[in-house]
């Protein structure tokens, strides 16, 4: 004999947790006031996110303008944005499609966010172990490493904009009363050298923000696996492999993530430091380019829509490759 | 602490009486250029106005590249923003900003007819007078008379010729211990500026104007080959490979120091680089643009205009002050003191603004006869057509590729830009 509610049970609900104990009348309250609490950075959150990323990939569908979208007169082109002659990727170009602008974007971006990316985890690691270790005057150097990344980076673009002005620049005149160059090097116009002169700057602004979280990181690590390793009379080198960096590699791993999202939307500082010629475009570039200067709503949003996929694939992999804990649940 | 305070209440007092005073008029937004000492003149002007008239102007600064200038605009008017009254409009754009600007025939009540027809047909679009022309412009070729004279040489007439007297009057100078001496210096960043240098070269060799009146593209040609390779020469050798990068700002920054034998820049260089603190005050020459080979010589035609929003909330007073800044009065002293070219034929005659600027009774057929920008005939894809044409020289000059290689891909681009048969 079974009453009826073991005979809900034999049958089963199919997507309940058989282990699972019914809902109490305060977990239900709990829940009702949690999706209270959070509704309105729900609504914040969609209203500033959702709804411009939703528009962006609308307009991509569209052939809608500066002009057009105030009034509402586009017109639906369905994927042409995307494919063929006059979409992003256009396969059938007289060069091939990394000759087109929006190919040496990608190029350009993926150049700049690996190399730049590469060289700030370095550094910053570096410094980071620099600043943890004891010193007089530390908190002092602590903060003064900080005035790279706390200058906005339009200000710091410019300013090394004029640093490396090829006849007026700080630079050119240093490198030749040094007797390095005989020539000035026009750093960022001379395309051998454009992209490369803004990782440089790059590297000296966001160093110093890898150098901070890997310092966090290093601040919570146990004493005593150190001094276990002191008593055993390790190599300071062999410590750094064997303890310090397996026990802030998950704290790096997300800083490097932060980074390289940053460095894949990089816009302004090649903007303000280079010609913008098609040398030295980024994709974020590419996309101000096209709906502003050229005006083409449509076409801009379409590349903005594959930039935003071409993150988020980016992001995947990489969570993917380095097993990065992101939801806290290992 | 009292004393201070009571100070401070009567301060704030009489602000307010005086913000209320200032109520009587309407204040207008205007923007008017960063380049050179565009913004000091129209400051003073403005100013003139505002004592005349009673309404405020105020100033919106802009960046100084047109490329960017006209990215901000177009925002703004896309947001239908009532910030931007009065605006400057750069010679190639009434196409493109045809639909943003207030109709100015019944405003001007006659006054365009004194200016240049040609510059008024430009701003005339649909019927519909856009802009009212405010200084008109063309390449000119700036030159060091003081070191010509010490090498013995002339004003070069030829591409050719620029080339040798640069480098022979460099080298000298280098090895008589300025080793910054450069030869040639110009606009050759990849934006607006660029096109309109490239332009000069292309069509003074003969090789036309990007595109023809009839909209087909003409720049595949051997004559637009010839003159970029002659212009992709110059890179590294007469001039700084830091060109690639330069505006008409820091080609005069170059020149104005003393570091360089020629520059191709506007006639506003002239005023400043006859200023009291200029290092090569009287020592400077201006001459037409040099000829291509067996060819011409061609200055692009440049030249900023002053329109209104049809955005603006004050469309009488935003129109006053255009008719205001465009009179013969105010562009005789802006002649006169900033040596910027009049619209007026008039103000050629004008013996005050030819003493200013002896160069533009020589140069009045070079400054009538410029050659525009295929702005007509492309309409609003005239920037990026314009983009994907400097673009392609950028990369000539820069030696990634050559001339004729990427002037088969600025056609197909060109053509594709257009989308069809017709612009």
């Amino acid at each position: 004999m079974s009453t009826p509610t073991t005979d809900i049970a034999a049958i089963g609900i199919p997507h309940a947790p058989a282990a699972r104990a019914p809902r109490s009348q305060l977990t239900r309250e709990r829940t009702r006031a949690a999706w209270l609490f959070l509704a309105p950075s729900l609504v914040v959150l969609l209203m500033v996110a959702g709804w411009p990323l939703g528009r962006s990939i609308f307009f991509s569908f569209t052939d809608a303008s500066l002009e057009t979208i105030g009034e509402s007169t586009y017109n639906m082109v369905g994927l042409a944005n995307y494919f063929g002659p006059y979409g992003v990727f256009n396969f059938a170009a007289v060069n091939g499609f990394w000759s087109t602008d929006w190919g040496m974007a990608i190029k350009n971006t993926f150049s700049f966010a690996l190399v730049s990316v590469v060289l700030e985890t370095f550094l910053g690691v570096v410094f980071a172990l620099v600043l943890n270790a004891e010193f007089k005057g530390r908190s002092f150097v602590r903060a003064a490493v900080l005035v790279p990344w706390a200058i906005p980076t339009i200000v710091s673009a410019k300013m090394w904009a004029w640093i490396m002005h090829d006849q007026f620049g700080v630079m050119n005149a240093l490198l030749r009363s040094a007797g390095i160059i005989d020539q000035n090097i026009a750093w960022t116009a001379d395309p051998a050298f454009a992209l490369w002169s803004v990782v440089l700057v790059d590297v000296w602004k966001t160093t110093p923000f890898m150098a901070l979280l890997t310092l966090a990181a290093l601040q919570m690590l146990p004493r005593d696996c150190y001094e276990a390793a002191h008593v055993d009379g390790i190599h300071p080198v062999k410590v750094f492999f064997k303890v310090t960096l397996p026990l802030i590699w998950p704290a790096l791993m997300v800083a490097v993530i932060f980074r390289l999202l940053d460095a894949l939307r990089v816009f302004d500082i090649i903007y303000v430091m280079t010609s913008n010629s098609v040398d030295t475009i980024s994709m974020s570039g590419f996309v101000r380019r096209e709906i502003v200067d050229n005006n083409y709503v449509g076409f801009g949003s379409a590349a903005s829509t594959v930039l935003f996929l071409i993150i988020a694939a980016c992001t995947l992999i990489y969570l993917k490759a380095s097993r990065v804990d992101l939801g806290g649940e290992k | 602490m009292k004393p201070i305070y009571l100070k401070a209440t009567a301060a704030a007092a009489l602000m307010s009486l005086a913000a209320f005073g200032a109520h009587a008029g309407v204040t207008v937004t205007i923007a008017c250029g960063t380049v050179g000492q565009d913004f000091d003149f129209c400051k003073k002007a403005g100013d003139e106005w505002s004592a005349k008239t009673g309404n405020t102007v105020k100033h919106l600064t802009i960046p100084q590249s047109t490329s960017d200038i006209l990215g901000l605009f177009r925002q703004m008017f896309a947001a239908k923003s009532t910030d931007l009254d009065v605006l400057n409009v750069d010679v190639v754009w009434p196409g493109i900003i045809k639909d943003q600007l207030l109709d100015l025939t019944p405003y001007a009540k006659g006054a365009e007819k004194e200016h240049f027809p040609a510059i008024v047909a430009n701003n005339t679009v649909g019927g519909k007078l856009l802009a009212m022309p405010w200084f008109t412009d063309a390449g000119v070729l700036y030159y060091r008379k003081d070191l010509l004279a010490k090498y013995g040489e002339k004003a070069p007439t030829t591409w050719a010729e620029l080339t040798t007297t640069a480098k022979k009057v460099m080298d000298g100078e280098r090895k008589a211990g300025n080793g910054d001496m450069q030869g040639f210096v110009f606009q050759a960043k990849a934006y607006e500026g660029l096109s309109c240098n490239a332009l000069e070269w292309v069509s003074s060799f003969g090789g036309g104007a990007i595109v023809d009146a009839s909209g087909k593209v003409t720049i595949n040609n051997k004559h637009a080959a010839a003159a970029l390779t002659t212009a992709a020469g110059w890179i590294g050798t007469i001039a700084p490979t830091g060109v690639l990068n330069y505006g008409e700002e820091d080609a005069r920054g170059v020149f104005q120091k003393g570091n360089a034998v020629f520059m191709r820049n506007w006639p506003y260089a002239w005023s400043l680089s006859q200023g009291a603190d200029s290092p090569i005050k009287g020592k400077v020459g201006v001459v037409a643009l040099p000829k291509g080979g067996d060819g011409k010589t061609a200055a692009t035609l440049g030249g900023w205009q002053l329109a209104v929003s049809k955005y603006s909330k004050h469309p009488k007073e935003a129109a006053d002050l255009v008719m205001y800044l465009t009179s013969a009065g105010v562009q005789k002293d802006r002649a006169i003191r900033g040596s910027y070219n009049p619209t007026i034929p008039a103000l050629y005659k004008d013996g005050g603004v030819l003493k200013a600027n002896p160069f533009f009774g020589d140069l009045y057929d070079t400054f009538v006869g410029a050659v525009p920008r295929p702005a007509t005939v492309t309409g609003v894809k005239y920037n990026e057509v314009s983009a994907a044409f400097w673009n392609a020289t950028h990369e000539v000059l820069s030696g990634k590729t050559k001339a004729e290689d990427s002037l088969v891909k600025l056609e197909a681009k060109i053509d594709s830009i257009r989308r069809g048969p017709k612009w």
